[in-house]
């Protein structure tokens, strides 16, 4: 990053601010003309937009969008390019809709957060592409979900993950979905609960660095190693792929370990880093023994252990870093400057084999920027993410310009520029990043709406738009609004997904599952109760049942419907249960008898007596 | 010769090539028939874009969609209060597969001894198995449709599924048809006449037998 970058940065900013001033006075002007939110699009433009974006009814969109939800703790469902909502995923919140966190195990899943600020999705990968079978998605109070895509529910949340706290860098994966990873944003003395002074910050205050194993059959997450790192704060990640597989690269800023009021005190280096990390060799090191356990996890120190982390200087504060799909480069800028840089992976590690060192960080050599970087692209103004297509194609989002910008890689010369609305953080292409991207579409996650939809009070959904990037010219087609808070976002193409609609019987191994009303019924050991119950339309077997006050009732739901959207509900008045059980699963519900009189129905729509689909639970007095 | 004495003499009079092939035929169609479906009924309805499926075997219910069909076509008869569709209380998958069997049997034995007699046997066995089997289809559509619960959550009046053809009940579209084992054994039928014909035509004048 030269000076001269820098400079043409400020005079932009400066620049925008005249702008905005102007606008100001122009608004306030007698004979201004009226405003209009839109530039004149023609009518052909409309029309094109709108046939790229209809999907008449009971048509198929062509991707799936998997938006993260934020601090909602959800995962939100798209369908591109018709941009309909068409499914929330809870994670790491309970979701009254679909039963989630109600019933025995999601509620034990959850184990007892009922928040988590649900930040990057990552597909699992085969080869470098997406395979269908995982999502996964980091929150910041430290652990992973998985999301199984066969049923598209939440099967595992794992964590708090050891050591590493405010788990943002997170939960970006390795070409074969060998690895998870996990950083700390916020750098904290480990093992957890360890006291150290605020002032001791930057020396007893220690960044993680981590991978999470994923099993290649069932998806399960473990620990598997971290990297005790200098008190940066950790943000985003790509892994490398191709030439550079093997490598993690995770940008990291507060490079000065400042504390206090880090929007001054983080921002007086010109650079902060980008962390390269030989997650292979670290991998092996742990499995060596090298490290020590710390909070129950491998910890290895790159003091003791050399080679395994490079730090890559960057632009100040950093956010993203995106490997480009052939794996030859690695993208990242400062989110205040005018340009991102694109460091060449092979100039990398000839800079490694050089020792082209440029001093260290607790024992972490920096390369030297000028050997290491192929060139400065100048995108615009407040670059934060990259993503890409097919043809060495790039698309950087830029937040302070709220616009988008397509450029060459090879070339580094910016092609087109849309403007976005508005403030995009994240950006999202088909595939964008995988080995082979396929074009077409990009959607834009902007922070800010702005009342571009009807008025909604002062608490506004985020604005993700549509734009397609079939040609060099880039063209916003639809405007979609989405709950708090997308942050980053994965789109697959449809046909790589294969849901199933129902849970076949025959795969229902719960201990407590039932397929026959005649086999429904109570079973009593001491004062724990068992309720083993159907429900089918339009009914629950047993209806009426009688327990005895304090009794601890175990009521386990099957749906013995096998038809694609039966869906039955449990809703269990004064109790704060509700429970939704798909066609051919299990669920149970666990709760301690107060005396009275207690009604149950089913808060699934069923069928057309599913009104009448009640009964009572009747709780004697001891 | 009396008539009687006439008619007696030519039932025992030997058939020619071409019935004895066509009993043949007919033999290996109606065992093949077995192993398809007689009849399908198929219901659409709004919820059901797709329908749901039935497939009436000679020994077998058969629901579309591995079997759901049938169970989702119990499930909503329930509400009208009609008995479930259950193979056991079909008897005709019992006596049909054996019945079928000893008609195959039957033209054996026709192509086998080859005289008009069991030629007529095999034609009169066919005929009233035919007939008895549409009517005990027809006869136990009716019977579901009627013999509703009293206590049903939806009252309909009794009601008679089509047999053949098309109707709306409630709010599905019926359709009912013959499937390829019905086609099959009507083959039969049709080779059955043929042979009967053919053996009739050649038959050798009464005064010149022996």
């Amino acid at each position: 990053m030269s000076r001269g970058s820098l400079t043409r940065a400020g005079r932009g900013l400066a620049l925008g601010a005249g702008a905005f001033l102007m606008i100001a006075y122009g608004a306030c002007s007698p004979s201004a003309p009226p405003s209009g939110r839109r530039a004149a699009a023609g009518a052909s433009d409309i029309a094109v937009a709108a046939m790229k974006t209809y999907v008449a009814p009971g048509d198929l969109d062509e991707y799936y969008l998997f938006q993260s939800g934020g601090h909602s703790g959800n995962v939100y469902v798209y369908g591109v390019p018709s941009m309909r909502h068409l499914s929330t995923i809870p994670v790491f919140t309970p979701y009254p809709a679909t039963g989630y966190g109600f019933d025995d195990e999601s509620k034990a899943m959850l184990g007892g957060l009922t928040w988590g600020d649900a930040h990057h999705p990552a597909l699992s990968e085969t080869n470098g592409d997406y395979d269908g079978r995982w999502l996964f998605i980091n929150e910041m109070n430290g652990r992973v979900a998985r999301i199984d895509l066969r049923d598209f529910k939440t099967k595992q949340i794992f964590g708090p993950i050891p050591n590493v706290s405010g788990n943002h860098g997170s939960s970006f994966i390795t070409p074969n979905s060998e690895y998870v990873m996990v950083a700390s944003r916020f750098s904290i003395p480990i093992p957890k609960g360890t006291y150290a002074p605020i002032d001791k910050y930057a020396t007893e205050y220690k960044g993680v660095i981590g991978a999470l194993a994923v099993d290649p059959k069932t998806g399960e997450m473990s620990n598997g190693f971290q990297i005790m790192m200098p008190p940066f704060d950790y943000d985003i990640g790509d892994a490398g792929k191709l030439v550079s597989d093997g490598w993690m690269f995770l940008t990291a800023y507060n490079a000065e370990r400042a504390v206090g009021k880090l929007e001054v005190t983080a921002s007086q280096r010109d650079r902060d880093y980008i962390a390269a990390v030989d997650w292979r060799a670290a991998a092996k090191a742990a499995a060596a023994g090298q490290g020590d356990m710390i909070g129950g996890v491998r910890v290895l120190d790159p003091r003791k252990v050399p080679g395994l982390v490079y730090l890559l200087p960057c632009g100040k504060s950093p956010h993203g870093v995106d490997v480009s799909p052939d794996g030859k480069y690695i993208i990242g800028s400062g989110k205040l400057q005018g340009v991102t840089t694109a460091f060449n992976f092979e100039k990398i590690q000839t800079a490694i084999r050089n020792k082209d060192f440029d001093g260290e960080e607790d024992g972490i050599p920096v390369l030297k920027y000028e050997s290491i970087k192929d060139a400065e692209v100048e995108v615009g103004l407040g670059p934060l993410h990259t993503q890409f297509g097919p043809d060495g194609m790039a698309y950087t989002s830029l937040f302070v310009d709220s616009a988008i910008a397509s450029w060459k890689l090879g070339e580094w010369k910016v092609i087109d520029k849309v403007p976005v609305s508005y403030a995009v953080g994240h950006l999202s292409t088909a595939e964008g990043d995988t080995v082979s991207p396929d074009g077409g579409y990009l959607v834009s996650l902007n922070k800010l709406s702005h009342g571009r939809h009807l008025s909604v009070g002062p608490s506004q959904p985020e604005a993700t738009q549509l734009i397609d990037i079939g040609e060099e010219k880039m063209k916003i087609l639809y405007d979609a609004f989405t709950e708090p808070e997308p942050h980053y976002a994965q789109i697959i193409k449809a046909d790589k997904v294969k849901p199933i609609e129902v849970y076949p019987k025959e795969e229902n191994k719960h201990p407590l599952a039932i397929w026959d009303v005649a086999d429904a019924g109570i079973t009593r050991q001491g004062n724990r109760v068992t309720v083993k119950m159907v429900a089918v339309r339009s009914s629950f077997t047993p209806m009426n049942f009688e327990v005895q006050e304090g009794d601890i009732v175990t009521v386990a739901v099957t749906n013995i419907e096998q038809t694609t959207d039966e869906l039955h509900g449990f809703g269990l008045l004064d109790y704060n249960i509700n429970i939704v059980v798909d066609p051919g699963e299990t669920k149970t519900v666990t709760f301690t008898a107060r005396k009275g009189v207690y009604p149950y129905y089913c808060t699934n729509f069923c069928s057309a007596l599913h009104q009448e689909m009640q009964s009572y639970l009747i709780v004697k007095p001891r | 010769m009396t008539r009687l004495e006439r008619t007696a003499r030519r039932l025992h009079q030997p058939v020619g090539a071409g019935p004895r092939a066509c009993f043949l035929l007919a033999a290996i169609l109606v065992v093949v028939a077995l192993m398809f479906p007689l009849w399908q009924l198929t219901m659409f309805a709004p919820q059901y874009p797709n329908a749901l499926r039935l497939d009436i075997h000679a020994n077998a219910l058969v629901g579309g969609n591995n079997g759901q069909d049938l169970k989702e076509i119990n499930l909503l008869n329930h509400y009208i209060g009609m008995r479930d569709l259950a193979v056991e209380d079909f008897t005709e998958f019992k006596w049909m597969p054996f019945a079928i069997g000893g008609l195959a049997l039957l033209f054996l034995r026709a192509v086998v001894f080859g005289t008009m007699k069991e030629f007529v046997d095999g034609a009169v066995m066919f005929l009233y198995f035919g007939g008895f089997s549409i009517w005990s289809f027809g006869y136990k559509l009716y019977r579901y449709g009627h013999d509703l619960s009293p206590t049903a959550a939806v009252k309909v009046p009794g009601f008679t599924p089509p047999m053949f053809g098309h109707k709306t009940i409630a709010n599905f579209e019926v359709y009912s048809y013959p499937q390829a084992g019905t086609y099959l054994m009507a083959g039969a039928g049709v080779l059955v006449l043929v042979a009967l014909v053919l053996a009739w035509r050649n038959r050798p004048e009464p005064e010149s037998m022996p």
